[in-house]
């Protein structure tokens, strides 16, 4: 839809800097975002999106700049100005007690007296009436941390609302989300909008720009790049213009040239802590210069087989080698002599320790090598000289490496896991949701460094709930579901038949 | 066990479970918005010097509360300043104020009164004294219900009816009120606090001002009603006694009252047992009793409570994330 010109745009972003220290996280933005329409904010983690919104929401204050709304100039030095412009915001981590009703979290900071009973019985008729009005149905009374993530956002949806939101701030709100959800919530998002309401979707994903929005503005290292009619430009174009540069949205690779059996898994089976058995007598192989990939819904056994593969997890029973040695049991210290490598599933929990320099995350799991130490100290010299070297290969931003890891965006902490272990250079490397909350550049990156070591005769093994990258990235496909292996294919099967595997309806 | 020996231990009871429910609802109120509390026991201990000192100058035992309030507010402010405002770390804020209190009050005792670290004893109408409910005397000789009456609900100070009125006010105030919702949420995520458009800063600072108020009747209790003067370190280890009672209670105010008065009841019952034949042990050395409190708050606290979940944002000091 589009808005006629006599009415004034819901928000104008006039000249808005930012800086925290040395980071210029907004440079002289200008948006304008016309009312009753879906306005799509991409770029890369770390572009500026979420410092940005936050300022609009007033909770941080911009250096510079001004904010009109609906053609007002408006000052928003709090979240309680925001509030009473009209300005809701849906974070990315949600701001929900946990222990608390919905009921509860919704009256929050506008409890409508010093006293909660009639401010809960009026918010209680205003959910009915908001339930109603946009099809936004939850119960009042139910605990937040016993709903599912979908309905917790819708609560945070509510939250907005109940506070009279005319403008919508959503920050990446589909990353949570099932696939299900995350259309629901564009269904509900649709329906705001064709009641008034104007809606701003930080993203990073193309798709749902694509797919839900009515104009798209593009940022890029802290600017304002690009602003397109969505049903004017393309994937492509957007995805240039977010990482500065062509983007190859495919991967391309040769034909793979299998070798040796690197690693072999036979019947094995594993439990998890609660004794319930989640690998049940699996057998397979992975050969020298092949990715094998293992798709499958999140849960259906393929983490506690990375973690018994990798001597995280003992095995209940069963048998692992590694070019034809038996390695069940070993520890994962150990195995990283035998030639392993591992990228694991969460980089937060098992892959990075967060307060550390990105110095000492670039050498975690090898440190008790001798280039790393003189007797039983560590040779910091030799530490920082090898992560320069690794930042200067895999082009890791900010390329600092005595700046602490969690300052590092998704994408670069990512990449600072996948050069510790490629750059050791394993005989088989195993791998774990690469790219699980890494933006477009990285990607591409991290993919073809991984199909650069399978052409290099290294043996992968890639485990991912993103369909298309095992697809995209794998030699043969197996297909797991409530602990087994179902089925192998190759990777020119078609989607919806590796669908039906993960979901246990076909073999 | 005699009627009369019953009625002796469940009155001294009461006694020795005021200074823990003030204290645990002091705590209440602070862990509950996300500030940790250790240093409940140092409140106390100053409170009872500052309520010892002013009781003996005016002769008021209300100036004295005045005092112990004043001085307790005063402390939780330096806490509140040391871990809010500056985000220090929660725990060594309390440890300080622990240490602090212990040694200064000796000192300050030792140097206006030179009387080794106490203050001069206080005549009865310096102090709370007992209140006698109407006929208690009458009934005290005519069975079970009536000495009950005279003894356990009857012949209390002021402060003890003060502190029983305490637990159901923290109750409403944590349930019914605005404060109580918006306290409750700032211990849990102070981010949804802070995005609601409320300061969280001026929140926990509130929750401190009435664990300093909830303490002040504390100490004043120990050193102008139980007793009849400042002495040393009196406080004697009760302010994390109130702070197992209060882990122990899952952090409600109900439960915390039930809490105090078991490990009140313990305590009374080791004094009881001092000097008594235990039939089939013969005399058990009272160290036995006396340390009764302290291993049920270890074995409580070893988790025979079940899963105490603690408010989430307790001990973080709150940073708007970057």
């Amino acid at each position: 839809m589009s808005p006629s010109p006599t009415v004034a745009p819901a928000i104008e972003l006039i000249g808005i800097d930012k800086k925290f220290g040395a980071v210029h996280a907004n440079k002289n933005i200008n948006l304008t975002v016309a009312k009753g329409s879906i306005h799509g904010i991409i770029g890369e983690n770390g572009a500026g999106k979420s410092t940005l919104m936050s300022i609009l929401y007033g909770f941080y204050q911009a250096d510079g700049g001004a904010i009109r709304i609906n053609g007002k100039d408006t000052v928003i030095h709090d979240s309680q100005a925001a509030i009473t412009a009209g300005i809701g915001m849906v974070h990315q981590h949600f701001m929900l007690v946990e222990n608390f009703s919905v009921l509860e979290n919704v009256i929050l900071g506008v409890e409508g007296g010093a006293l909660l009973g009639r401010g809960v019985s009026d918010a209680r008729s205003a959910l009915k009436r908001l339930e109603a009005d946009y099809g936004l149905e939850v119960d009042p009374d139910a605990i937040i941390e016993e709903l599912p993530v979908g309905l917790q956002q819708r609560v945070e949806i509510l939250k907005a609302l109940y506070r009279g939101a005319e403008i919508l701030i959503l920050d990446e709100p589909t990353g949570v989300l099932t696939p299900a959800e995350a259309d629901h919530l564009f269904r509900i998002l649709g329906v705001l909008r064709d009641q008034g309401k104007t809606i701003i979707l930080i993203t990073h994903k193309l798709r749902e720009i694509m797919a839900i929005t009515d104009t798209v503005s593009v940022m890029r290292r802290g600017e304002m790049v690009a602003t397109r009619q969505t049903s004017g430009t393309t994937v492509e174009e957007l995805a240039e213009l977010m990482v500065g540069r062509r983007v190859l949205l495919r991967v391309e690779k040769g034909p793979a040239a299998p070798s040796d059996v690197v690693l072999s898994v036979r019947n094995l089976t594993v439990k998890d802590g609660r004794g319930v058995t989640m690998v049940d007598n699996v057998s397979f192989d992975v050969r020298a210069g092949e990715v094998v990939g293992i798709a499958g819904v999140a849960g259906n056994g393929q983490s506690e087989l990375l973690e018994a593969i990798t001597g995280i997890r003992k095995p209940a029973s069963g048998e692992i080698f590694i070019h034809g040695q038996s390695v069940t049991g070993l520890d994962a210290a150990r195995l990283r002599t035998l030639g392993l490598g591992h990228i694991p599933e969460d980089r937060h929990h098992m892959g990075l320790v967060l307060g550390f320099e990105e110095s000492e995350n670039s050498i975690l799991g090898y440190h008790r090598e001798g280039r790393y130490g003189r007797g039983p100290l560590l040779d910091l010299d030799a530490c920082r000289d090898d992560a320069k070297a690794k930042i200067e290969k895999y082009d890791i931003r900010p390329p600092n490496c005595r700046l602490k890891t969690a300052n590092f965006s998704g994408g670069n902490q990512q990449k600072i896991v996948v050069a510790r272990e490629i750059e050791h250079d394993p005989a088989l490397l195993v791998v774990g949701q690469p790219t699980r909350g890494v933006d477009i550049g990285a990607i591409e990156f991290i993919h073809r460094r991984l199909i650069a070591m399978r052409d290099a005769g290294k043996a992968v093994l890639l485990v991912s709930v993103e369909l298309d990258e095992i697809r995209s990235l794998s030699d043969r496909i197996l297909v797991m579901f409530a602990g087994h292996v179902v089925g192998e294919k190759t990777p020119d099967t078609g989607e919806q038949t590796l669908g039906l595997m993960m979901a246990g309806i076909a073999a | 066990m005699e009627n009369l020996d019953i009625i002796s231990i469940l009155g001294s009871t009461i006694r020795l479970s005021i200074p823990l429910i003030f204290t645990a609802l002091a705590g209440l109120f602070t862990e509950r918005a996300g500030v940790f509390d250790i240093g409940l026991e140092g409140k106390m201990l100053f409170s009872a010097f500052a309520a010892a000192v002013a009781a003996f100058m005016t002769g008021s035992p209300w100036i004295g509360l005045l005092a112990g309030i004043a001085v307790s507010v005063l402390i939780s402010l330096i806490h509140g300043f040391a871990s809010i405002t500056n985000r220090g770390n929660q725990i060594v804020s309390g440890v300080a104020i622990n240490f602090l209190a212990s040694g200064l009050t000796a000192v300050l005792g030792q140097a206006w009164f030179s009387q080794g670290g106490r203050t001069p004893p206080l005549s009865p109408s310096a102090r709370f004294t007992e209140i006698i409910f109407p006929y208690a005397n009458e009934l005290r000789d005519t069975g079970f219900v009536g000495r009950f009456y005279a003894n356990v609900i009857s012949g209390h100070n002021v402060l003890t009816y003060i502190a029983f009125l305490a637990v159901p006010a923290s109750w409403w105030v944590l349930y019914r009120t605005r404060f109580g919702l918006r306290l409750r949420a700032v211990g849990e995520n102070p981010g949804a606090v802070d995005t609601a458009g409320i300061s969280v800063t001026w929140l926990r600072y509130r929750a401190t001002i009435c664990a300093g108020i909830l303490c002040g009747c504390s100490g004043t209790y120990l050193a102008i009603a139980q007793s009849a003067g400042f002495v040393k370190d009196m406080s004697a280890g009760k302010g994390f006694i109130a702070l197992a009672a209060l882990i122990f209670a899952k952090w409600r105010p109900v439960p915390v009252m039930l809490a105090c008065l078991l490990f009140g009841f313990l305590d009374a019952f080791a004094n009881f047992m001092q000097g008594k034949n235990v039939p089939g042990i013969g005399e058990v050395p009272v160290q036995i009793f006396q340390a009764l409190p302290y291993v049920l708050t270890c074995v409580l606290l070893a988790g025979f409570i079940g899963v105490a979940r603690p408010p989430k944002a307790g001990g973080v000091p709150y940073v708007k994330e970057r």
